[in-house]
């Protein structure tokens, strides 16, 4: 029996040669060349020189590189925390509400609408918002109109200003992904205890505290890890809208790498700073995983 | 956006489950639609004027697309145009050589689609029907994989790929980008087959069916709703990337839709309308993807994401 299975088993391994191989080559060796070249000084032609961690002293003195780390803290807010907690009330909103009183049709519409910008390439979705907040663009078209002509301002050139900006565009990138799989979530819950609740006399947010939010607990982990781990890597949104800038401002860790590796031909400082985001969403990523993993049982 | 997911199959396996409750609830939802006072249908405008504000970006792109700079200049961004000119985002198409940028992106991501979802099948073939041995190992390791940060590993592979000949040409560009995705779905294919009716194959295997056969009659036709999300996905994610084609397609002929069109920013002060026409440029494609295939991303982004 034993032999049979492992004469099985070894049959099935000619599968998995293939993609183990090319993930090897093309993912574990430039990643294990990343951190050898963070031990290195070397400006992408001819040889590194081992410096052993030169680099990494030099990272964790460097005022760009802790700026660039509170970044993406206020990042992570924009991309996992505001979305997931806005997300969660328009979920229950349009579940425990809109959808019984006025039927699943224009759910549906909602949904799709506030999922849109989720498709959307982000360089374009970053043209476009570049475009609204530019100086002579919308907003300031609108504030003008409305009045507000005092508030008119640079949204993204002023240093005190354009991380809350950045931020706010990414909820509006965000939003859609935790909508939408909290509204599937949703269809989880037994219509009885919501019935039972409200017969009971528990109000709408009773029923969203203590029901929705319990039940959404799996999705809302889900949701909490994935948004998390896109936030450290966050790099697209931030090159499109703002470069970094102005000053460091809005600079984000893989943004500090990119402007090391291209724009400055310092790659064993680059290599330091996308090692240490690597280690750190590897690090996240597995306790996270862990914990879901035990908690499965 | 990435999403770690699980089984889709088991999803499905419960709703199936469904139809011997006591409460149908579909009977239940529709039930309710008798209850609507003033209240809801404030509740409801008030949403539907957050979800348009949401989407008047979208909006304001769109008008401003066919305006000329002088009608721009005079009216402002908020304006209807004076009249619909299309003469603007004909110019555009024609600067960013868009017709090459379309062909560039859909090569590119149909090539990426193939290559991922051909090694994941394989893959979880042999992890999730196969159980070879040391396979949770395997099934970390390629979830360690998928979350590696791409400014990681971007370097190195410009590099090598300078030395190989592959830098700045969609071959090298799409097997990378295909290589990538398919540890996703790998892990999630893994563990939809772990579900798989083991009988089936058992049954086909004392037929004489090879793994080959069984591959390809018996585990790909069953495993199709899942692949078929997975190409969705994978289609979208490989036309929106944005990191490896700035670093490795660089040259006019090789660029993809987003990055083709990201030249045009800074253009902003001495062409406002064409900037606006380049990101509608750039949102329809995707807009009409989106509209086809709405169905499958949404149920594929739900489907497994959580047990």
């Amino acid at each position: 029996m034993k032999t049979t299975r492992h004469r099985r088993s070894t049959g099935y391994a000619v599968f998995l040669a293939p993609g183990l191989l090319l993930s090897l080559l093309f993912l574990v060796v430039p990643l294990v060349m990343t951190f050898y070249y963070s031990l290195t000084a070397w400006q992408g032609i001819g040889t590194p020189v081992f410096t052993g961690l030169d680099n990494y002293t030099r990272l964790f003195q460097d005022a760009d590189f802790w700026a660039s780390f509170r970044n993406i803290a206020f990042v992570i807010v924009g991309i996992a925390i505001v979305p997931t907690v806005l997300g969660l009330f328009l979920a229950a909103l349009l579940f425990d509400y809109i959808g019984k009183k006025h039927g699943d049709g224009i759910v549906s519409v909602f949904r799709s609408g506030l999922y849109l910008p989720q498709v959307i390439p982000v360089a374009v979705t970053g043209l476009m918002w570049g475009w609204i907040l530019a100086p002579e663009g919308a907003v300031n078209s609108i504030l003008d109109t409305i009045g507000l002509s005092s508030l008119v301002q640079n949204w993204l050139g002023d240093p005190g200003l354009a991380l809350w900006v950045v931020l706010g565009v990414l909820v509006w990138m965000q939003l859609g992904y935790p909508l939408v799989l909290f509204l599937s979530g949703l269809q989880r819950i037994d219509p009885e205890l919501y019935e039972a609740a409200s017969l009971d006399g528990a109000s709408w947010w009773q029923r969203f505290t203590r029901i929705t939010v319990p039940i959404l607990r799996p999705e809302v982990y889900v949701v909490l890890v994935t948004t998390t781990i896109a936030g450290l890597k966050v790099f697209a949104q931030i090159f499109v809208l703002t470069g970094g800038g102005p000053g460091n401002s809005t600079l984000v860790p893989a943004y500090f790498a990119y402007q090391n590796f291209f724009e400055r031909a310092d790659v064993g400082y680059g290599s330091a700073i996308s090692s240490t985001i690597t280690l750190l969403v590897l690090v996240i990523a597995g306790t996270m995983l862990t914990r879901q993993a035990r908690e499965d049982g | 956006m990435k999403t770690d997911t699980t089984a889709p199959a088991t999803s499905r396996v419960r709703k199936t489950e469904t139809p011997g409750r006591t409460f149908p609830r579909r009977d239940w939802t529709k039930q309710a639609p008798g209850r609507r006072g003033a209240g809801s249908y404030t509740v409801v405008a008030a949403v539907t004027v957050f979800v348009l504000a949401f989407l008047a970006p979208f909006l304001i792109i769109l008008v401003n697309s066919f305006k000329t700079s002088a009608d721009y200049r005079a009216n402002g961004s908020l304006s209807w145009p004076e009249q619909w000119n299309w003469s603007i985002l004909g110019d555009v198409w024609e600067r960013v050589d868009f017709t090459q940028k379309l062909v560039n992106s859909i090569q590119i991501s149909l090539g990426v689609v193939v290559i991922a979802v051909v090694l994941a099948l394989f893959n979880a073939y042999a992890i999730g029907i196969g159980r070879i041995r040391w396979r949770t190992a395997f099934l970390v390791f390629f979830l360690g994989v998928n979350v590696l940060p791409q400014e990681g590993l971007v370097y190195p592979i410009y590099y090598l790929f300078k030395e190989l000949g592959l830098y700045d040409g969609k071959l090298g560009y799409t097997i990378l980008v295909g290589i990538t995705y398919s540890a996703f779905g790998t892990y999630l294919l893994s563990s939809v087959f772990s579900t798989f009716p083991r009988e089936l194959i058992e049954a086909a295997s004392l037929d004489g069916a090879g793994r080959w056969t069984i591959l390809w009659r018996i585990v790909l036709p069953m495993s199709w709703p899942t692949l078929s999300v997975m190409c969705v996905f994978f289609f979208v994610w490989s036309w929106n990337e944005f990191l490896y084609p700035l670093v490795l397609l660089i040259s006019n002929d090789q660029q993809t839709v987003p990055l083709g069109l990201s030249v045009m920013q800074g253009q902003y002060t001495s062409d406002p309308t064409a900037m606006s026409a380049a990101a509608l440029l750039g949102v329809i494609p995707m807009i009409v993807f989106f509209l086809v295939f709405q169905r499958s991303l949404t149920r594929g982004l739900t489907a497994g994401a959580v047990k």
